[in-house]
């Protein structure tokens, strides 16, 4: 995840191809989360977005990434059921496409 | 993430009543300018003597890391003319809180340009009204198309990607939209424009520069042709009447998720609403900036579900709102009425009805003495004599880059 850009970005950020729910993940270094009321608001300084997480259940999952194995069991461990993940895993996969979370192996 | 948004409702519901801590906020550090804008919202020019001094600056930045409030952006009058500017960026972004910065750009040197294309933490905004000096030195000043130019180049020339170039659109500029997009694209920038308010000096020329309905119509088209690659503090929201809601947050944030905190300390619920009808309290007060956000009486009524007044039975509501708060206000329209710029029309109905002389007056004026106030010669392209500067980055809107995410 390639996040040094100094500014809000001009053109879409890059999308994920698919999202490996088996990886290991974590926020990225440089994204602050504040909770609030509704889930809470994610901050990324490097390219200024801000991203809203809207449940809390996936706060949960979000601040579970950087302990757990991988992305699935960071939901298991959220409460997130089987029935439930793919609906997760869409939400993960949109905040990998803005980096605010990134894969744990990366630089 | 809209997947998830059926279980708690529309965010934009959610602001609407209000955070515990504003997500960014507008922060005019001066009310010092080497300009004097016609239309500077916040009638800058000359330092106010109770400006908050470094170390109360640096007070407020430990109060908005605690808050969490991600950043802040900075304006004026011209706030790189105090003599602590930088020190307060390194202060900020050190303690967490990221600084966007508005400028004319008269000190951004090559030097300068090369440490801002070095922080990840620190953005900038050059402000510009005009493609061209004619344009563009009408309503700021002359020279100051030039100035901006330059510091553009130099931000260019030092490697910084991305950074704003501010557009308060107006009469004389909407016809400019792609050479301003133009502009932006050769120096790798991006195009920010906003919507011009009667606020500050903008009060007393506000019926000569905003946009008329035909031009109001074009740059709506313009806006939904070029979408996400233009952003627009969220400030046209009045506009998505036309029919498609703009990119970003259809929403008025003041004093729900934006404020101003003016150069003596002073908290607005916007910036574009310097006025003792919505002063909130001062920072210096008894709990500082925190008590003032949590517990003032206007924000707490701010906060509370608006009744929509007359335009509640308009088709076009839950898109506009009602639009922009201060722009009804001090065109002297009831605030739970129509926009004055109103897509169907009945803003300027309602002006009609508004006597002369009866809108409320803007409560500070910093302007340089002498500085002509009105009439202002806004076709003209030679300032007139003693009216060496122009405004500042009076175009800041605190929803500046606020994306609402995918």
């Amino acid at each position: 995840m390639a996040c040094a850009v100094s500014t809000e970005p001009s053109t879409p950020a890059p999308t994920t191809d698919g999202f490996d729910v088996d990886a290991a993940w974590r926020l990225h270094p440089q994204v602050a989360i504040r909770p609030e009321r509704f889930g809470a608001l994610l901050y990324h300084f490097g390219t200024r977005r801000l991203s809203f997480v809207k449940n809390h259940v996936l706060l949960d999952v979000v601040t579970a990434l950087g302990r757990q194995g991988s992305a699935r069991t960071a939901c298991a461990a959220a409460g997130v059921s089987e029935a439930e993940l793919p609906v997760y895993v869409t939400a993960l996969e949109t905040l990998a496409a803005s980096s605010m979370i990134c894969e744990r192996t990366a630089p | 993430m809209t997947v998830l948004a059926q279980r708690v409702g529309p965010l934009v519901e959610e602001f609407a009543l209000g955070l515990d801590a504003p997500i960014c906020l507008t922060w005019e550090l001066t009310y010092a300018c080497n300009l004097a804008c016609v239309h500077c919202l916040s009638s800058s020019g000359r330092r106010d003597p109770r400006e908050l001094s470094t170390e109360e600056c640096k007070a407020v930045i430990d109060e908005l890391e605690r808050m969490q409030v991600f950043y802040v952006n900075i304006g004026g009058g011209e706030p790189t003319v105090r003599a602590d500017f930088w020190e307060l960026v390194d202060y900020a972004t050190a303690h967490s809180v990221g600084v966007k910065f508005s400028t004319n750009g008269v000190k951004i040197t090559p030097e300068v340009a090369c440490r801002l294309a070095a922080s990840d933490y620190v953005d900038v905004q050059i402000s510009l009204d005009g493609a061209t000096a004619e344009v563009n030195d009408a309503v700021r000043g002359a020279g100051s198309y030039d100035t901006a130019r330059r510091a553009m180049r130099n931000l260019a020339d030092a490697g910084m990607r991305g950074f704003k170039i501010s557009v308060v659109m107006t009469r004389q500029n909407v016809g400019q939209l792609d050479a301003f997009k133009a502009i932006a694209d050769e120096h790798d920038a991006q195009l920010r424009i906003t919507r011009l308010r009667p606020s500050g000096r903008g009060a007393d020329t506000w019926d000569e520069l905003h946009p008329t309905a035909e031009q109001q119509r074009e740059l709506y088209d313009w806006l939904v042709a070029h979408g996400e690659g233009v952003l627009t503090g969220d400030s046209f929201f009045h506009l998505a009447a036309y029919g498609e809601a703009l990119p970003g947050l259809n929403l008025c944030g003041a004093g729900r998720v934006v404020c101003l905190i003016d150069p003596v300390g002073d908290v607005y619920a916007c910036p574009f609403a310097i006025h003792e009808n919505f002063l909130a309290g001062n920072v210096r007060d008894d709990g500082g900036f925190t008590a003032v956000w949590r517990e003032s009486e206007l924000f707490a009524d701010l906060r509370r579900p608006q009744t929509g007044g007359a335009c509640r039975s308009c088709s076009a509501f839950d898109s506009c709102r009602g639009g922009c708060m201060a722009a009804k206000f001090f065109t002297g329209l009831p605030l739970d009425g129509p926009d004055p710029e109103c897509v169907k029309g009945h803003g300027a109905a309602a002006l009609a009805g508004v006597e002369a002389g009866a809108a409320p007056r803007p409560s500070l004026d910093h302007s340089h003495r002498g500085a002509p106030r009105r009439p202002v010669p806004v076709r003209l392209g030679v300032r007139p004599a003693g009216a060496t500067a122009t405004a500042p980055s009076c175009d800041e809107d605190p929803l500046a880059g606020f994306r609402p995410g995918p």
